[in-house]
């Protein structure tokens, strides 16, 4: 079995080999160990991608809006997802990004999950009829198992999730009461020993 | 009184970094502190009449174990190389993860005497391997064969009976990645188990060279004086693969380097020195003159360096005949002292004694560190331009003068090597390949950064004048990385022609623990490791100055 450093080095020099920045090479090294870390196929997509990458034509993405759509040939997922990562705190007030026309979509997913991170908030992305939920670069919950080559995706859909609860109030109660349980009642003389007692808060 | 911490743009200039020694902070020596509870034992120990065959010797406390196998084979003299192009040793070496099955040493047999191109698993944790200092083993056998103790003075000269030539870690061929092992409390400090892997191999070569001569004639055998023991360390060949690691790594260099300085700053803050303090610190500095006149290199900049030392050590011997080291803040004035009248070799040698005296001081900033550099690897896009430029001007000033327009600051280039995927330094006007340079012209490309941001709005976000220059991204992370870490970044040119590599290895053998630098030329040089260290079977009550004895 290869390493996660092997796998970070190894991606690290072949996406510089083909031309990229080591910048970008770097980024990339580091989100192959992700996505082979929470048991998606990272090498086999990045593999496809950089012998393709001479022979094809990618769009670059510079800034990236609300929708952004290629018509002619699909979006490069390393610079889109290198913008989006640099981007992210300028866009997470947007609700929704819809992206059209990406190739090689699993190598964009790594950056979603890091940018997660950065904003504090979870990210939800369904990528055609597969559904991720990024979760602070923590874990990355899925329908989606498959170990394949996704050369492209017609449609990607990208929502920015408050920070809000999952549970109600009255859930939160609930729980809150039980918990209570483990408390103990403070008798009159240890109340009068506690911090503060016996002074004025004038003083 | 509040010492400061000394300024980063002094520290970090490759001229000091490479005048560093060896300390109470040094990693093999907070290895045996760490490690001096564990149970240690010999497991197996199969050779034949010459010395070929397996071994085992592991560390064990409650339910942990790590285990050293070794593997010596028969080489022939022409085969026995000490470059990382060599394919064959005298022995191999694993540390593995807990008890090894019969399998698991079968499987390893097959793979640790190959090395780079054998195959490790997630349960090896480091790997080496090692040749004989074929005049000192054979003289060593000789002896104790005939019922002789060897030469001592021979013996002092070397230092060891193997040398290693490479110690892996971190996940290189197959061998466990850090983050499988990171929040294990005993290996908290960085390469502990490379500390641990190197100081095994060398009870193993005091074993094997006692059954050797035992063989040879066993009537008249005397095995090794546990003294003459306690004085043989393990060699060790370092060439330029070490030197990028330090670049490669800004966080963790910070933290090594930030421990440093932070226990100078603690030491100098002392009011009222303890006369037991004082004395330890002179103690230790006037035993460890007897290394620095046992330290033998070929080496003429080595050699000027040491001659240097000793005429600042007994300069500052005599200064401290008269000094009261009990007057308020004693340390301070003499580091002060140090600083105005001594060269930089000799001033960091007394910083490293300074620490002799406060393990609690160390001790706590020994366990800081190690990093976790990934939290750091994100480029904050939200920051902006005028951001940018602040830190540029504040923590790379001096780079910032450098011209890059003169063939001299620009002259060589680091590459990967084809043969054996190992850091190289060449002549970018020599030699080809300057294309493929690795991103480690730090200094080069921070300058071009400075000047790309010149025309820039202030305001602009960093992650928009990314966009268009993301050639420069290497460096943008650094600077934001230095922001927060200011002992991260080497200030100097590491591309220009005065630049002396073996400063580099120094730096970072000085906080493995090494002793002894010979250097054999400006890309490598040899060091030793653990001489005068106790034997594993002595660790429970050791004195932690032994590395004066």
């Amino acid at each position: 079995m290869k390493t996660l450093s092997e796998i970070d080095t190894t991606s690290k020099r072949a996406t510089k080999a083909v031309g990229f920045s080591w910048g970008i090479a770097e980024e990339v090294g580091k989100n192959m160990k992700l996505l082979e870390l929470f048991g998606l196929s990272g090498i086999k997509n990045l593999n496809k991608y950089l012998q393709d990458y001479k022979k094809k034509q990618f769009e670059k993405i510079t800034l990236i809006n609300e929708i952004n759509e290629s018509k002619k040939n699909p979006f490069c997922p390393i610079i889109l997802g290198t913008n989006f990562i640099d981007q992210v705190n300028l866009m997470d007030k947007k609700k929704n990004i819809k992206i059209h026309n990406l190739a090689f979509p699993v190598l964009f997913l790594p950056f979603v999950s890091r940018a997660s991170e950065v904003i504090g908030k979870r990210i939800f992305l369904k990528l055609d009829d597969k559904e991720f939920l990024f979760n602070l670069n923590q874990s990355i919950y899925s329908n989606y198992l498959k170990n394949e080559i996704l050369e492209n995706s017609r449609s990607i859909s990208i929502d920015f999730i408050e920070n809000t609860n999952s549970f109600s109030e009255a859930e939160w109660n609930e729980i809150y009461k039980l918990s209570e349980d483990t408390f103990v009642e403070e008798s009159d003389s240890l109340k009068m020993g506690a911090a503060g007692a016996g002074l004025t808060d004038n003083d | 009184m509040q010492a400061q911490l000394r300024d980063p743009k002094t520290i970090m200039k490759l001229s000091r970094l490479g005048s560093f020694h060896q300390s109470k902070l040094s990693f093999l020596r907070s290895f045996l502190k760490e490690f001096k509870d564990w149970k240690y034992n010999n497991d197996l120990f199969d050779l034949d009449e010459n010395g070929y065959g397996r071994a085992v010797y592991s560390f064990s406390k409650e339910n942990k174990t790590y285990s050293l196998i070794c593997f010596a084979n028969k080489i022939n003299p022409n085969e026995r190389s000490d470059r990382v192009i060599a394919t064959k040793w005298d022995a191999a070496f694993v540390l593995h993860d807990g008890v090894p099955s019969k399998k698991d040493i079968e499987r390893l047999e097959q793979n640790v005497p190959k090395q780079e191109v054998g195959r490790l698993s997630y349960k090896e944790l480091t790997l080496s391997r090692a040749n004989k200092s074929v005049r000192v083993f054979d003289h060593v056998v000789e002896s104790l064969s005939n019922g002789n103790q060897p030469d001592k003075e021979f013996l002092s000269k070397i230092g060891y009976l193997y040398r290693t030539t490479a110690v892996y870690g971190s996940g290189k061929f197959g061998l466990a990645d850090r983050f499988r092992i990171k929040n294990r409390e005993e290996i908290c400090g960085p390469f502990r188990l490379e500390m641990m892997l190197v100081y095994l191999v060398r009870q193993f070569t005091f074993d094997q060279v006692n059954h050797i001569a035992k063989h040879k004639n066993s009537k008249k055998f005397v095995p090794l004086d546990k003294e003459i023991s306690r004085n043989l360390g393990i060699g060790n060949s370092t060439g330029l693969g070490m030197a990028p690691f330090i670049v490669n790594h800004p966080t963790l260099l910070n933290n090594w380097i930030l421990a440093r300085e932070n226990a100078l700053k603690k030491v100098r803050e002392i009011k009222n020195i303890k006369k037991e303090d004082f004395e330890t610190f002179i103690n230790c500095l006037k035993k460890s003159i007897k290394n620095i006149t046992s330290w033998n290199t070929e080496s003429e900049f080595q050699k000027k360096k040491i001659k240097q030392l000793m005429i600042d050590l007994n300069k500052l011997l005599v200064f401290i005949e008269d000094f009261n080291f009990q007057s308020d803040y004693g340390f301070n004035k003499l580091y002060l002292w140090v600083e105005e009248n001594l060269d930089l070799e000799c001033s960091e040698y007394v910083v490293s004694m300074m620490f002799e005296p406060y393990d609690s001081i160390i001790d706590p900033l020994i366990k800081k560190m190690s990093s976790e550099e990934e939290k750091f690897f994100n480029i904050p896009g939200e920051r902006t331009v005028q951001d940018l430029r602040n830190i540029l001007e504040e923590k790379y000033s001096g780079i910032l003068k450098l011209d890059f327009e003169k063939k001299e600051n620009n002259e060589n280039f680091w590459f990967i090597s084809k043969n054996k995927e190992e850091p190289r330094l060449a002549n970018r006007y020599n030699e080809k390949g300057s294309e493929l340079e690795q991103p480690l012209a730090i200094a080069r490309d921070i300058k071009r950064l400075y000047e790309r941001i010149s025309n820039q709005k202030n305001s602009l976000n960093i992650g928009k004048f990314l966009i268009e220059n993301n050639d420069l991204r290497h460096v943008v992370r650094r600077a934001f990385i230095i922001e927060k870490f200011p002992y991260s970044e080497i200030q100097d040119n590491i591309i220009g022609s005065n630049l002396i590599p073996i400063d580099m290895l120094r730096l970072k053998l000085s906080f493995f623990g090494a002793i002894k630098f010979d250097p054999r030329s400006d890309k490598w040089l040899r060091i030793c490791m653990f001489q005068g260290a106790p034997l594993p079977n002595e660790l429970k009550n050791f004195n932690d100055y032994w590395v004066y004895n």
